[in-house]
Order: structure tokens, then sequence, then C-alpha cells
């Protein structure tokens, strides 16, 4: 009963979208307030609708009702309360409800909180907001009903992939759609301002918070998936450029640069078609995302032939939604009048370069996702594209933006003084300098590589410092001076510096990691010892226990340097009886320096011994602190007062009226 | 289970499917250091050709281990990191290299970038020359004042510099 409640609340969501798509849209088109006040009520009984459906789903899996064909699927009685609800998520039906829960709540967001955006462009943004969940309504209901039931109900169900049963897979999901929804907001907003006719600094300042908010979500998504491959593969590795992770990366890049792109548009009231051109491809890259890794087009061909209604469903939806946008973009976008000049060498040159490069960056990456593809189409020929490539397209890319990175803050709006710049930034030069031949100095072995990457990320790091320091004129005025300028520095600022240092930090743990890194993979019997990277690991022993629905076996390990115990590591191999699959839990000891990483293995067919492997993973929790950084810096920002939506123009009309007085 | 493994592909966004612990055995090890890391190396750029975007360094499928102790041999055999390539992709044709190689068919793939790169650049050098920045500016600064605006300057400057004085 409950299920189909779920189920009927999806389809009258359906039937509210077609109102809240159409209703508004012809209010704003007849200047009909009665009409476009149809907006905001519609998209709030749709967010609670949808809630209704996904609450509906989500109660199946918790009491797990095993007459619905979905959680029979994908959950069992005995997995633990966390991974039943993750479960309602970890499926492809259940993740489309969760995609259009977010689009619904995205929606209701513009409503409630959008009460002092002109009426026009707020009716027709929340009205495009429908038309987009009205393509995702009809997908489900049409072909992934997550409602299904199936008769007679089995007994039990047939468990969720061990792989997703981990608290870091448990939230990836939700995450990544809150970003890749979130550029929706973006793209509603683009379309209404093309429909409109009209961008200025207002949209702006409504578009920036919302797509610095997705963009937050969307690091956070990848990061959690990031760390998760890192513990739970068993062997290290954090980033592999598959298809699917390059799925996510494609949003995050444009994303990264619409965020900088708005800020120009904001400031300086130009950039404004680009800006709007990026709110669409941020969006299409979003929906490319879910149609490559919904269709399994990249994984398998085959696996696409076997499903093809959806497949082809996303497609024409990705067709309509892109083809659609951009058509009205080449119609409407010479008419957004061009604002504010500048010069190359200037605040907006040098964010224009950002997303310059940043564009080129997320067009290599979908060029080298997409080719195996088009070249199997229109040859049959089979072509792997695979890490090699990406590093030596896209990593030449970055450096660039990474030294520009630095110096483009420094700049002035309009026309900046790159000598200037330059001589600000002559400590951060020195540091870089000073950095690179430490690093050639003290490591042996793929150095040159490592010390520019590092060299790299200290420019950045100090760059940043450099800023900060220039602002507050330390070293200048009297301390409690720039202490004081330091506080009053806005918010926007520190966010931005917080996300520069933090992408340094980043950079260094990935180039560490990964040319530095050790391994040794070995048979261990209790007792035997290894040395790596410095460190000595003694297996002491391993044993079996139950977990709640797996067995694990566990090994223990004491790790030593130079004598001195430094930690003791238990590393676990798990069986997951109900899918037979088994799953490595890595034992991590983070350090400053370097992870210490052991995972366990099977254990010898003859004999006592386990399969250890061992890795000496340097530098690596700088990565999670990097992009920690970032959502960090994020977050600083959208808690400065100007992006408060809708406070600069009350606090102005409170300004105003005193002068109206006088 | 591994049809069930490829099912769950695409059930699951940004998931991708790697097996957990895997990969490299201690058996297959080469007892050589310094052919081990060159076997290392050479195993990162081939694909497991049955999997799923992995490499067979990656890989814990059992073709994936048939092709690492092929890989050895042929170091062992004296093969240089080159000749093992060439040698897998006369097996398994270009497919096994995760690097493509440059053909006619993947031009567009490896000169791809260059080009974009070029054309985004012609097109911010458009950008600047349909706006020229520099002379704009410069006429803006050169318009004349009118007596009007000039009268306004004056009360202002004038204005601010009795402020002052009466601060002072």
């Amino acid at each position: 009963m409950i299920i189909e409640a779920g189920h009927f609340a999806l389809i009258l969501a359906l039937m509210v979208a077609v109102f809240q798509a159409a209703v508004p849209m012809v209010g704003a088109y007849k200047n009909d307030s009665v009409w476009m006040n149809f907006a905001v009520p519609s998209a709030i009984i749709q967010v609670v609708l949808v809630s209704v459906s996904f609450g509906a789903l989500t109660y199946s899996y918790v009491v797990s009702d095993f007459s619905v064909l979905n959680v029979v699927s994908n959950s069992h009685s005995d997995k633990p309360m966390l991974y039943k609800v993750s479960g309602v998520w970890g499926n492809h039906e259940g993740s489309m409800l969760l995609w259009v829960y977010i689009l619904a709540i995205y929606g209701a967001g513009v409503a409630m909180f959008g009460r002092n955006l002109p009426p026009t462009l707020k009716a027709r943004v929340i009205s495009m907001q429908a038309l987009v969940s009205l393509g995702f309504y009809l997908f489900i209901l049409i072909t992934s009903n997550p409602f299904e039931r199936i008769f007679p109900p089995p007994a039990d169900g047939r468990g969720l992939n061990p792989l997703l049963q981990d608290p870091g897979l448990a939230f990836h999901p939700p995450f990544l759609y809150l970003g890749y929804v979130g550029f929706s907001i973006a793209f509603s907003f683009a379309i209404a301002a093309l429909i409109e006719g009209r961008v200025d600094a207002a949209w702006a300042r409504w578009v920036r918070p919302w797509t610095l908010a997705a963009w937050a979500f969307l690091t956070v998504g990848i990061g959690l998936g990031s760390w998760w491959a890192y513990y739970e593969l068993g062997w290290g590795g954090w980033w592999f450029w598959d298809p699917v992770e390059n799925a996510s990366f494609m949003p995050w890049l444009i994303g990264t640069a619409l965020l900088h792109s708005s800020i120009v548009v904001e400031k300086r009231n130009t950039l404004k078609a680009w800006t709007i051109f990026l709110a669409i491809v941020a969006f299409s890259f979003s929906l490319l995302g879910t149609f490559i890794v919904r269709s399994g087009v990249l994984t398998s061909v085959h696996s696409f032939a076997a499903d093809p209604e959806r497949g082809v469903f996303i497609l024409v939806l990705l067709l309509v939604v892109v083809g659609g946008s951009f058509t009205l973009f080449a119609l409407r976008g010479p008419e957004l009048k061009a604002g504010g000049l500048f010069q190359p060498v200037s605040r907006e040159g040098s964010l224009l370069l950002n997303n310059l490069l940043m564009t080129v960056a997320a067009a290599v990456v979908l060029l080298g996702t997409l080719y195996p593809l088009f070249i199997d189409a229109i040859s049959g020929e089979k072509i792997s594209v695979g890490p090699p490539f990406f590093n030596a397209s896209f990593v030449p890319l970055m450096i660039p933006v990474i030294i520009v990175m630095a110096i483009g803050p420094l700049l002035a709006w309009k026309r900046g003084n790159l000598t200037e710049a330059l001589r600000r930034l002559v400590f951060a030069g020195a540091v870089t300098v000073a950095t690179f031949v430490a690093v050639m100095a003290l490591s042996d072995d793929g150095s040159l590589l490592a010390a520019f990457g590092i060299a790299l990320a200290a420019w950045l790091i100090i760059g940043t410092l450099s800023e900060i320091v220039t602002r507050s004129k330390m070293f200048r005025v009297p301390m409690m001076v720039s202490l004081r300028r330091l506080a009053g520095l806005p918010r926007s600022q520190w966010g931005m510096s917080i996300a520069h240092a933090g992408l340094g930090l980043a950079i260094i743990g990935m180039v560490g990691s990964t040319v530095w890194k050790q391994e040794k993979i070995t048979v261990m019997n209790p007792g035997d010892s290894v040395q790596v990277a410095g460190y000595d690991y003694t297996f002491i022993g391993a044993r079996q226990f139950p977990g709640p629905n797996y067995t694990a076996t566990r090994g223990k390990f004491t790790v030593a340097k130079d004598g001195k115990f430094v930690t003791e590591l238990y590393p676990e191999d798990r069986v997951y009886p109900v899918r037979s699959m088994p799953t490595t839990e890595a034992a991590i000891y983070t350090m400053a320096s370097a992870d210490l990483y052991v995972a366990l293995g099977n254990k010898e067919e003859s004999g006592s011994g386990y399969v250890v492997r061992i890795y000496h993973n340097p530098l690596v929790v700088w990565i999670w602190i990097g992009l920690l950084s970032l959502v960090a810096g994020s977050v600083v920002s959208l808690s400065d007062r100007r992006h408060r939506v809708g406070a600069p123009e009350k606090s102005s009309k409170v300004a105003a009226a005193p002068q109206a007085a006088e | 289970m591994k049809k069930l493994l490829s099912i769950l592909a695409f059930m699951f966004l940004a998931l991708s499917v790697y097996s957990p612990v895997s990969a490299i055995e201690p058996d297959e090890i080469l007892s050589d250091p310094a052919l081990e890391t060159r076997a290392r190396e050479v195993s990162k750029q081939l694909r497991c050709v049955v999997c799923q975007n992995q490499s067979i360094d990656d890989s814990n499928a059992d073709l994936a281990r048939d092709m690492r102790l092929l890989v050895r041999d042929r170091i062992l055999a004296g093969d240089t990191n080159q000749g093992v390539l060439d040698y897998m992709v006369s097996s398994y044709g270009d497919y096994v290299l995760l690097k493509p190689p440059f053909k006619t068919s993947t031009a567009l793939l490896w000169l791809g970038p260059f080009i974009i790169f070029v054309l985004g650049f012609i097109a911010v050098g458009f950008y600047f020359r349909k706006r020229p920045v520099e002379k704009t500016i410069s006429t803006i600064n050169h318009t004349p004042l009118d007596d009007d605006e000039r009268a306004k300057i004056e009360r202002a400057l004038s204005s601010t510099n009795e402020n002052e004085g009466n601060t002072k």
C-alpha cells in the first residue's frame, strides 16, 4: 500500500510538473502575475510529492519489503541499517528517483528563497526546473520504475554489492547528485535569461552561490569516490581516468570555469554570453554523465544493447535538452549586450584564461572518453584510451592554470599591471625555486617530475599567501592594523584563498603519492617481518571473525621504525556470503609524511602464509586535506553576506531611502 | 560472477567496477628487481582485454594474470619494453595498448587536444580584436568634460577639501 502511494505520488508529481512547466512560462510571457504566481506553490507541492515517493521507497528498504522487486534485487534482511538505506540509491531505479528528488528540492529552493527575484525571471526559472524534471519523471515511470512488485515475494533479497557496503560509498551518490543536479539551477537561470534577453549583475549574484554550492557538493562527491577507491580497492590508487570517473570530472571542470566566469559577470557585467554558454554546458555534461553511466554505453557496448530502452531514452532526453538550449543560445545569445571592457592583462583576463584552459581540459577529457566509441562506430576498430593519454594531455593544461592562479588575484580589474603583480610574487618565486632545488637534492628517483610538481604547488600556496599579505599590507604597516585589515577582508576573498591554497596542498599529495610510492607484495607467515620504506612490518597472525553480514579474516601487524613501535594495523579480508564476493578493508595508518597501508590477501593454498600487500603512500593525506580546503573555501565564500541572495538589494534600498528623503 | 559485475557496472553512478585486492600475486614477481620494475612499467600500459578499462597491473582477472606472466616471460627472454608491447599488440591488437598509437584513425585523438587549445586561443584573440580595448578605453578617457561636469567635479573636490580641513 505504501509502495503504491509512493508510485502514485510520483505520477502526481509528473502532473504537477506539467503545469509547473507550462503555466508560469505562459504567465511570464503574458506578464500575468496570477499565472506566474502558480510557480511557487507548484514547486513546493512537487517537492512534497517526490518526498512521499522517495520516502515510500526508503520505507520499503528499511522494513525489507521483499514484495518490491527493487528491494529484492538490492537488499537483504541482515544488512546493517545504513546500507539498507543507502541501498535505495545503490541501484539504477532508486538512484534516478534520488536524482529527481534533488531536482525537486533545488526547484523548491528557488521558489522559497527567491522572494526578491524579478517575478518573470523567477517564473521562468521554476518553469525550466519543472521541464527538466518532466523528462526524468517520464524516464523513471516508463523505463525504470522502482515501485514494481514481485509475486510471490521471495524469502529474502539478493543483497547489495558488497563493494557498495561502505560508509564512503553510502554518501558518494547523494553528494554527486547534489552537485550534478545543482548545475540545473544555473542552467534554468541561463535559459530564463536567454528568454528574457537580459543578463546583469543581479542575475550573476543569484547564479554564483547556487553554482558554488553545486560545485562544492560535486567536489565532496568526487572526493568520497576517490577516497573509497583508495582504501577499498586494496592498492592505494585514487584516480583511474575511468569513463565513469571522467563522467563526473567533466561537469566539475566546466563548473569550475562557470564559477569563475560568473564572478566576471557580477563584478564587471561582461563575458555574459560566455557564462550562459558555460551554464548550459555544465548541465549538459551532468546529463551526459548520467547517460554514460546509466546506459552502460562506455563500460560495455553489450550492456547498452541489453537494455536499449533506457539508454535511448536518456540519449533522446540529452539531445532535446542540449539541442534545444543551444538553439536558443544561438538565437538569443548574440542579443546579450556586451558589458565592461578589459585588457588581456587584467583580473578578467586571468579569469578568462582559467575559463579557456578549464574548458579545453574538459573537452580533452570528453575526447578521450568518447573516442573509442566514436572509432568503433565509424570503422569498427577497437582501441583503448587509458591513463597514459589523459596524463599526457590533461596535466600539461593544468600547469599554466596553476601558474596564473597565483598571479590573477593580484591583477586589477580592467587593466592589470603584470610587473607590479610579479614584483609581489618575488618571494613566492624564490620559495618555488628553493623547493625545486630541495626536492631534486633530497630525492633520488623520478625526481624531476616530483620537483616540478611540488615546486608548482609551492608557487600556488605561497603566491596565494602573498596575496593575503599584500591585501593586509602586512610588514608595511603596524601588525595590529594589518590584522584588522585581514579581519575586514570579505569572506569571498578568504574563500578563494583557502580554496586556491587547498588545491596546492592537493597537488603535493597527488605528486608525492604518484612518484614516491613504494610497495611490497609478498607471502607472509605469522612472525615474518618485511621492511618497506624504512618501516618494519611484522605479521602477528590472522583469525576469522564474524561481521553483521559477512565473515572476515582479520590480520594483525605491528609496525616499527628503527626498532621503535609505530602502530598496529588490522587489515581485513571480508567475504559476503549473500553475494559470495570478497572485499578488502585495507588498514591505513595516516601520517603527514605518508600513509602506511596494508592489505590482506588470500591465504596460501598450501601452508599458513597470507598474501600481503604493503604500500608506502607518501603525502596522500594532503590530497584529502586539499579537497576539504576546496569545500571549506566554498563554504566560507557562501557565508559572505553578498552571496546571501537578496541581501545587497535590501541594504541598498535601506541606504537609498534616506537619500531620497533629503 | 563476471556477468554480475558487468551488470552492476551501470547500476551505480561513478562507481567503476574494480575488483578489490587483486592483481599481481607474489609468485609472479621476478627475482631480479630491475626486471620486475620493467615488468610493472610495461604492465601498466597494457589493458586487461576482458576488463573495463583496467590495466593488467590492476586486474585480478585470470587473463590479466596470464598476460602478466607473458610480459615477464618476454622480458626474461631479453625483449626491450617496446619489444614486449609490440609482441602483445601482435597477439591482441591495438586494443591492448592503454596509450593508443598514433596513426590515421587516432590522429584526431592525439592532435585533438592541441587543436582545441589553439582554436580556443584564436577565439579569445578574436574576442579582444573585435573589442579593441586599449583604443576604446583611451577614447573614453580623452573625451573632454563639458562645463557642467567640470563644475560638478570642482564642487565635489572643494567640499572634500573643506571636510578634511575640518577634521584636522
